[in-house]
């Protein structure tokens, strides 16, 4: 093989006066970085580094740093070290370039260009230690009116109601299938959905048994592959989620490398040991709205009407109309997936360069559905790089129901946000199959760790809220009210359906 | 609601003509829940899902034509229809039997992991796409007829037969063959695919390799063909000395080399 022309990306600082040859970093890194010299030195072999930050943090001397190598050609404010090294790398292989997690690029961040309100004298702040503050969320189809029936003094709903399902706060973990993670790592984010009282998502690889006991807390995916999808699958999810797209790369199928596709994936999923686990871009059997609508009621069927169905499509220019014919086809939660949103790996140019930012296909969707008289009759879920409580509020503001929380959960967990999950080769365990590595996540203290970020967080919205004068979050979804912009041009504002920071309510 | 005799076993009837597909599933439901074994849908004329996710080991006649989805998701009932079925007939069914008398749509069998769907007559477009197989089943699609574009397209598992019953293969080395369109097999990265006659290398998207055999030759084959000739009550011995073309896959991996995988 000729030489290759490209510098490490980072570099592996190691101080020697420290070092006492444990040899805990060749243990730890799972890209083969450092080994043990014939004369004892222990060396690092900086091109596969990708700064996972594992053996910094598990030098037990802290003689490790690992930096990001600025010097590797004349780079200038057009042509950026990152677009010289894709060049070079695409010379050397002829591949479209692979990534993971959510796009890093430096497009506007609207949640940092919006602005919460709070209550004043007029309207009297609530104190949250004092008060009740009402954040539970219902999913599900909401019907247009309800019949009461019955002698008076014991009036009861007429008829049953659509299948619908309870939060105890308004966040879920978004899809990210066993496969693409591992098994301790689902089972963290598993047990942590039942001890909030919240959903997780099998993604699209299956159902793994272990799962059993966390049912009741499960969102089961329906994707083009319909990897592991049969009869006792649907029966044990509590929503089905039928995949479409996802943010991280829109109208780009699904693909597990083979590296990661071991015997027991492989069993889940019904492939071949080793394979490509592909996931086709379109569904096969869904190329209209009315085609979507066949698939959405064959589960409904399927499942007696018991469950509610989501459909999960990417946020493209198009999102409003094409949530308005989502919803038109019968689905009862739409889920949008913004440009931020994550995924165990995709071609780097889509990752990067097509969809939306979730904060606008929010606004525009919610606006949509109140013009068309349809927002009451669905929940909106928003997907896509929420980092904290106050993304999460802002975006209910802007109409979202509830969040998926895909690369924050992951980061609770450990991950350093490498971008290297499609590597399988994940040094804090989460993104790889390879038993040394996986077991770094214990799923008992991986849970512990997501209950305690939400915890954190479920005492911040309230902290929000009555600071904001209100005690149910109802009161807050598509209340844009309660937002102002900063920075922002009006025609972004009027996107957003949002005041100019400075104008009164 | 009544019985009939069917070949000596009883039978309950639903009348279908004209019943909206949702009150005639539920009804299946609640019959197949009830421990009805045998099922008789007279009249049957496009009502979608019939037996959709249904498990169990009930068998249900179906005369009419069956609508889109027909079985989907199912695992283990036995389904046969007097008829033709319309789109999906087995989409992702994991278990059990659909026959088909007459022809099927497009899309029929996408992503089976299970259980076998035998058409007497031809089958649609974008037959048996990523079709699966698990350790203890393997999906099987029979076709009597021909079959439409991409045909088993992403197959990751399972077998596919095509046997073009009654119709005359062309004779020129080069030319295409009349059971398949274009786009056969394309991504197919597991499975097999057999197809009666030889078929140009022009008329395979590349990614598999191609064999011939004949049933005589190959006991899998041979088997398969002797299923569907039971399954529908037809005498195929005039195929064992035919020659089919047999397709697997070339690598597990069909587009790992588009990617650049490197860290
Ligand atoms: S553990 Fe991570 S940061 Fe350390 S050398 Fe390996 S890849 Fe680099
Ligand atoms: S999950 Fe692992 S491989 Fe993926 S970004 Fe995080 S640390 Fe890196």
């Amino acid at each position: 093989m000729p030489r290759s022309l490209i510098l490490p990306e980072f570099l592996v600082h190691r101080d020697e006066g420290r070092c006492t040859k444990c040899k805990a970093c060749i243990r730890q890194c799972g890209f083969g970085v450092h080994a043990e010299e014939p004369d004892g030195r222990i060396s690092a072999n900086e091109q596969r580094c990708v700064n996972c930050q594992r053996c910094v943090v598990m030098c037990p001397v802290s003689a490790l740093k690992v930096t990001a190598n600025k010097e590797i050609g004349r780079e200038n404010a057009y042509w950026s070290a990152e677009r010289l090294r894709e060049i070079w790398r695409q010379a050397e292989s002829g591949g479209a370039i692979l990534t993971s997690m959510g796009c890093d690029r430096n497009y506007p961040v609207y949640f940092d260009h919006l602005l919460l309100n709070a209550s004043q004298v007029t309207n009297p702040s609530i104190d949250p230690l004092r008060e009740p503050m009402e954040i539970r969320t219902f999913l599900g189809r909401k019907p247009e009116k309800l019949s009461i029936a019955g002698p008076p003094g014991e009036e009861r709903l007429a008829g049953p109601l659509p299948p619908g399902v309870r939060l105890e706060m308004p966040v879920m973990f978004a899809a990210m299938s066993f496969g693409s993670i591992s098994k301790n790592t689902v089972l963290a984010l598993a047990k942590a959905a039942k001890q909030m009282g919240i959903m997780f998502n099998t993604g699209e690889g299956g159902m793994n048994p272990a799962l059993g006991p966390f049912w009741d807390h499960m969102i089961v995916q329906v994707a083009s592959g319909r990897f592991g999808v049969d009869s006792a699958y649907l029966e044990a999810g509590r929503i089905i989620e039928i995949k479409i797209g996802q943010g991280a790369k829109p109208g780009i199928g699904g693909h597990l490398p083979g590296e990661k596709v071991n015997e027991e994936i492989a069993r889940t999923r019904g492939i071949p040991t080793g394979a490509d686990a592909i996931s086709p871009a379109p569904h096969h059997d869904i190329y209209s709205i009315e085609d979507l609508r066949q698939l959405i009621y064959t589960l409904k069927e399927a499942t007696d009407y018991q469950k509610p169905v989501a459909v999960k499509i990417a946020a493209v220019h198009n999102v409003a109309a094409i949530a308005s014919g989502i919803v038109r086809a019968g689905a009862d939660i739409v889920v949008l997936d913004g440009l931020r949103g994550g995924t165990g790996a995709a071609p780097k140019m889509i990752r990067d360069h097509i969809g939306l930012p979730v904060e606008l296909a929010i606004a525009v969707v919610d606006r949509r559905l109140r013009e068309e008289g349809l927002r009451e009759q669905v929940s909106l879920v928003a997907g896509g790089g929420i980092r904290s409580s106050a993304d999460l509020l802002k975006v209910i503001c802007l109409g979202a129901d509830a969040a998926y929380l895909g690369t924050a959960a992951l980061l609770a967990l450990g991950c350093h946000l490498c971008q290297r999950c499609y590597t399988g080769k994940c040094s804090w365990g989460i993104a790889t199959q390879d038993p040394s590595l996986t077991k770094r996540v214990d799923p008992e203290a991986g849970a512990e760790r997501l209950v305690n970020l939400l915890t954190a967080w479920q005492h911040e919205i309230k902290e929000f809220m009555g600071a904001m004068g209100i005690n149910a979050l109802e009161s807050l979804r598509g209340n844009r009210l309660q937002l102002r912009g900063v920075g922002l041009p009006q025609n972004e504002l009027d996107q957003l359906g949002v005041k100019q920071a400075g104008e009164a309510m | 609601m009544i019985r009939t005799t069917v070949g000596g076993r009883a039978m309950k009837v639903i009348e279908s003509k004209g019943v909206h597909y949702r009150e005639l599933n539920r009804e299946i439901r609640r019959l197949v829940a009830a421990g009805e074994d045998r099922l008789l849908l007279r009249g049957v004329n496009g009502q979608r899902y019939i037996g959709a996710g249904l498990r169990g080991t009930a068998r249900l006649e179906i005369e009419g034509t069956a609508g889109n989805n027909l079985g989907a998701m199912m695992n283990g009932l036995s389904i046969y229809v007097h008829g033709n079925v319309q789109d999906g007939a087995g989409n992702t069914m994991s278990g059990g039997e659909i026959v088909v008398r007459g022809s099927a749509g497009d899309i029929t069998g996408y992503a089976m992991r299970g259980g076998k769907i035998l058409i007497q007559g031809n089958a649609g477009w974008r037959v048996g796409i990523h079709m699966k197989s698990r350790e203890d089943q393997q999906a099987v699609l029979l076709i009597g007829g021909k079959a439409g574009d991409f045909l088993g397209e992403y197959m990751a598992g399972g077998t596919i037969v095509v046997l073009g019953l009654d119709i005359p293969l062309q004779q020129e080395r080069e030319g295409a063959n009349p059971l398949i369109g274009n786009y056969l097999a394309s991504g197919m990265h597991g499975g097999t695919i057999y197809i009666r006659g030889r078929i140009p290398a022009w008329q395979i998207r590349g990614q598999v390799q191609s064999e011939l055999t004949t049933p005589e030759e190959s006991p899998q084959l041979r088997s398969w063909i002797e299923h569907f000739a039971a399954g529908l009550n037809l005498d195929c011995s005039a195929l064992s000395r035919e020659i089919f073309t047999y397709l697997t896959p070339q690598g597990a991996r069909p587009y790992a080399h588009l990617y650049d995988h490197s860290a």
